[in-house]
């Protein structure tokens, strides 16, 4: 589709001054008071027209510090330029040199923190959320290409007949599936849950990230011919080992699905679960249209959420739409130090989610049939910085108080998922579970076999283990064609200029 | 997809199914289960692998219609597909040669004994069984418990056979006869575990149990499995499901096996609505419960 031809006139002959003018152009969003209501996604898109006007706000700096703060390296001036031209193909062309899965980081990638951090209209403006809207635009070319219908596919490609298993069918394996297939490499990806899309789909709740966009990048890759064996949990189904054996070379992107508890007193209780549980039962499993479907999820008045990142408001929105009245949020430290995307943070305060910050339960409290009433908080200051940098705090004596709860879920963070590290031994980990690879390669203590994503950098971010996936895939190309693993990042170097 | 290969129905609301399922099969020990899910909608439910035959590439399930999943399996036929069936799960049975073995079986629980008894027997450890069910309709595998056994003891509540009484009432007998036993393995309800280890405990016979919190993904991915053991928390699905009944907090286990109560009456209600089924009978029994 092209757009009004006075926005495409103009555009190529706006000076710097007119474009920093220019608003940047708010996304409509369903009302919060309706939205709280269902499930489907909250914004809405922009236009056509919307896009093109955003895409005017671009300088096409001569040194873009946006694609320095890509963790991919996008060409961003580049795709957006073809937006401002109304070219969206070319757009979308440019967008998934880089990245494979833009749909999916349009919406979820922390851009605040990454491109449009450094956006020099953002910097003129001294607001990130000034920006281009960098993240936004990619959402739009990448839904317009979605809703042509059919994804182009590539030339057929000369078979290599060499096999690659792929463990763990997350934004990491789903990357290099993507990219090994295209190589003409024989792919399987193995995949514990009945889906594929690991926490995209069982994590990220619909209203955020709608799970047929997920389904339509697997969907893609099946017609690329990967293969997905579901049901299939590699250290249970087989051995690791046998996996290795019978492919060329391995993946492993098995993610952070390991969930932390407060270990404080009544966390057994009922009522009592896992920021995984809630948003299993709720995603995956559809809770939310029980009993059509089969699993329960437990409803309260009141629920808290206990933590600060994106998981945390993920749970704190899905109470709301799951009926309760009051969703809170207990999280220890300050807003600013919240891990959470800036939208999330937004969008739940909109939707009249409660920030209870400062606060952090020291004991939960039960009824006598064992169901959970009241969480003891404590209230805390904020001391001085701790290793990661930010401002540790310290509780308060003597001022514990009792909130009253129905339900209340630990959102406090992921460890590296321990199924195929503890059944195999041969892979080196970290004192705290991570596998250790070579940065550059991907490549773990065992030869032939990678890893990446979340699995190595414990709970992440869905770009960083699409940008793992990359390097990993392209590394385990050159293993495959080579056979060489003990140098194999010097062979890589030759490439370098081409990828980051 | 799962082809159902061979059903048979082994007592009231209790059915045996033979499943096509090669990939679970292939590496399965005793002690693991699956979780399954029979629609597109439905929900995963984690059940013992009773059985497996490597040459057929079948799985054999001994499940108890309890609720609306499993009473809609019930429904399923020979020739059906179940489309999602992931495992072998959770760590297998330790396996050893100890001397004397009891295997005690209450209920449905008999089905996840029946393939620890006969590996127990198989290397080499004298095995006497004690089968507890309410009444004897609802005694299960005793013919093939009885093949694995040196000695079988049946007790029900109402005494249509055997013994009348609890398991606990012939395990003291057992005991006050002279019988030494090296390892207890337990597997029922949990309140039958419960009692069963507070008597073990007392005759100083480690005991194993296999506990069935309520599950979700079987991977150690939610936590909704957790339970008490030796006041830590564990995850039944990976750490289990068989642990030191000693260590079990039982209380705790079986009050969060009700959260979902309330929930559950309402899937098998709406269930018995769209399907016009006769569920009364079922739904009797479970409120009796
Ligand atoms: C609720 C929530 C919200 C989030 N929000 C954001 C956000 O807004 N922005 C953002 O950038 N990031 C977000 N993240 C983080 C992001 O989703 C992860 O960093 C990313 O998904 C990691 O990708 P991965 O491929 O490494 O692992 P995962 O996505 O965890 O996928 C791992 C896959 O491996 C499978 N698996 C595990 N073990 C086995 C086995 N033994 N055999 C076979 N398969 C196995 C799992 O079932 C899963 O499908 C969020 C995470 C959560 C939980
Ligand atoms: C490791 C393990 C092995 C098991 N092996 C067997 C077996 O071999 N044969 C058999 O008949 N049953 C077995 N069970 C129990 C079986 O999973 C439940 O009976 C089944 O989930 C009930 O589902 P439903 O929808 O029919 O009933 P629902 O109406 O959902 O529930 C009926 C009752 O079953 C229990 N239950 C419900 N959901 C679950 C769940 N997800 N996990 C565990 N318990 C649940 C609850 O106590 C509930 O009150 C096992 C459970 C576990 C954890
Ligand atoms: S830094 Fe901002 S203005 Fe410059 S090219 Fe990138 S998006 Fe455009
Ligand atoms: S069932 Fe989810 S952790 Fe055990």
């Amino acid at each position: 589709m092209q757009a009004g031809s006075i926005i495409e006139a103009k555009g190529g002959k706006m000076k710097p001054a007119e474009r920093l003018k220019i608003p940047p152009t708010v996304m409509p969003e369903q009302d919060p008071k309706e939205r709280i209501h269902n499930v489907k996604e909250v914004p809405l898109g922009y236009t056509p027209e919307m896009a093109m006007i955003e895409a005017q706000r671009c300088l096409q700096c001569k040194t873009p510090f946006c694609i320095e703060g890509c963790p991919v390296g996008i060409d961003i001036p580049g795709f957006i330029k073809a937006i401002e031209q109304g070219d969206f193909s070319t757009g979308v062309h440019v967008l998934k040199q880089r990245n494979l899965l833009p749909a999916v980081c349009g919406r979820v990638c922390p851009q605040e923190e990454q491109c449009q951090a450094v956006c020099v209209i953002g910097k003129a403006k001294k607001d990130p959320t000034k920006a281009v809207m960098i993240g936004k635009l990619e959402m739009f070319l990448a839904d317009w290409e979605r809703e042509q219908g059919v994804y182009a596919t590539p030339p057929e490609v000369r078979k290599t007949g060499k096999k690659v298993a792929i463990v763990g069918g997350g934004p990491a394996g789903l990357t290099v599936a993507g990219d090994l297939i295209k190589y003409g490499h024989d792919v399987t990806v193995y995949e514990a849950f009945h889906k594929a899309g690991g926490v995209l789909l069982y994590g990220i709740p619909e209203f955020r990230l709608p799970k047929a966009i997920v389904q339509t990048e697997v969907d893609y890759l099946e017609k690329l011919g990967v293969k997905f064996r579901y049901n299939f949990i590699v250290g249970k189904t087989s051995p690791v080992e046998k996996i290795v054996e019978e492919n060329d070379a391995v993946f492993i992107g098995t993610g952070a699905g390991l969930p932390r508890f407060m270990r404080v007193d009544g966390e057994n209780l009922l009522g009592v679960l896992s920021a995984n549980e809630y948003l299993t039962r709720a995603n995956l499993m559809k809770a939310y249209t029980f009993p059509q479907s089969d699993t329960p999820i437990v409803k309260g008045r009141t629920v808290i959420t206990v933590g600060g990142g994106n998981v945390a408001m993920d749970c704190a929105r899905t109470a709301l739409r799951m009926g309760a009245e009051r969703s809170l949020i207990v999280y220890r430290r300050a807003e600013e130090q919240m891990p959470a995307r800036l939208e999330e943070i937004h969008h739940a305060r909109e939707e009249g989610v409660e920030f209870h910050l400062l606060n952090n339960p020291v004991r939960l409290v039960g009824n006598d049939k064992g169901w959970i009433t009241g969480a003891e908080l404590i209230k805390m200051e904020l001391g001085k910085p701790d290793a990661s940098g930010r401002r540790r705090p310290i509780p308060i004596e003597g001022s514990e108080y009792i909130m009253e709860t129905d339900i209340l879920i630990v959102a406090i963070g992921n460890s590296p998922n321990p199924l195929v590290p503890s059944s195999y031994p041969d892979l080196d980990v970290t004192n705290w579970g991570g596998v250790i690879v070579n940065e550059v390669t991907g490549q773990t203590s065992v030869p032939g076999v990678f890893a990446g994503g979340d699995i190595v950098l414990g709970a992440a971010t869905v770009i960083l283990a699409m940008g793992h996936g990359r390097r990993a895939a392209r590394a385990m190309n050159l293993y495959l064609s080579s056979g060489r693993w003990t140098d194999l990042e010097d062979g890589l170097e030759l490439c370098r200029a081409e990828v980051r | 997809m799962h082809v159902i290969l061979y059903k048979e129905t082994l007592g009231p609301d209790i059915t045996l199914y033979r499943l096509y399922a090669p990939d679970v099969a292939a590496y399965r020990k005793p002690g693991q289960f699956v979780l399954m899910r029979i629609s597109e909608e439905g929900e995963r439910i984690p059940i013992t692998l009773a059985d497996v035959d490597r040459d057929e590439g079948s799985i054999t399930l001994i499940i108890q219609s309890v609720g609306k999943t499993t009473l809609q399996l019930a429904q399923m036929e020979v020739g059906d597909s179940i489309p999602d069936i992931a495992g072998p799960l959770g760590e297998p049975t330790h396996i050893e040669k100890v001397g004397h073995v009891l295997c005690v079986g209450g209920g449905i629980g008999t089905a996840p004994l029946y393939p620890v008894a006969k590996a127990m027997k198989e290397i080499g450890n004298r095995v006497t069984s004690v089968l507890g069910a309410r009444s004897e309709n609802l005694l299960i595998l005793e013919d093939r418990m009885r093949d694995v056994s040196d000695d079988l003891i049946i007790t029900t509540d109402d005494g249509s056979k055997g013994n009348k009484g609890l398991v606990t009432d012939a395990i003291s007998k057992l005991v006050e006869n002279g019988g030494k036993f090296d390892q207890c393995i337990c597997m029922g309800p949990p309140i039958m575990m419960k009692f069963v280890c507070i008597l073990t405990k007392k005759l100083g016979i480690p005991t194993i149990v296999s506990l069935n919190p309520i599950m979700v993904d079987g991977t150690g991915m939610c936590g909704g499995c957790r339970v008490t053991v030796g006041g830590k928390i564990k995850f039944a699905c990976v750490d289990g499901p068989e642990f030191d009944g000693h260590e079990v907090d039982f209380d705790e286990m079986m009050a969060r096996l009700n959260t979902y109560k309330s929930y559950e009456r309402v899937a098998l209600e709406h269930y018995s609505e769209e399907t016009g089924c006769r569920l009364e009978a079922s739904l009797k029994q479970k409120g009796a419960k």
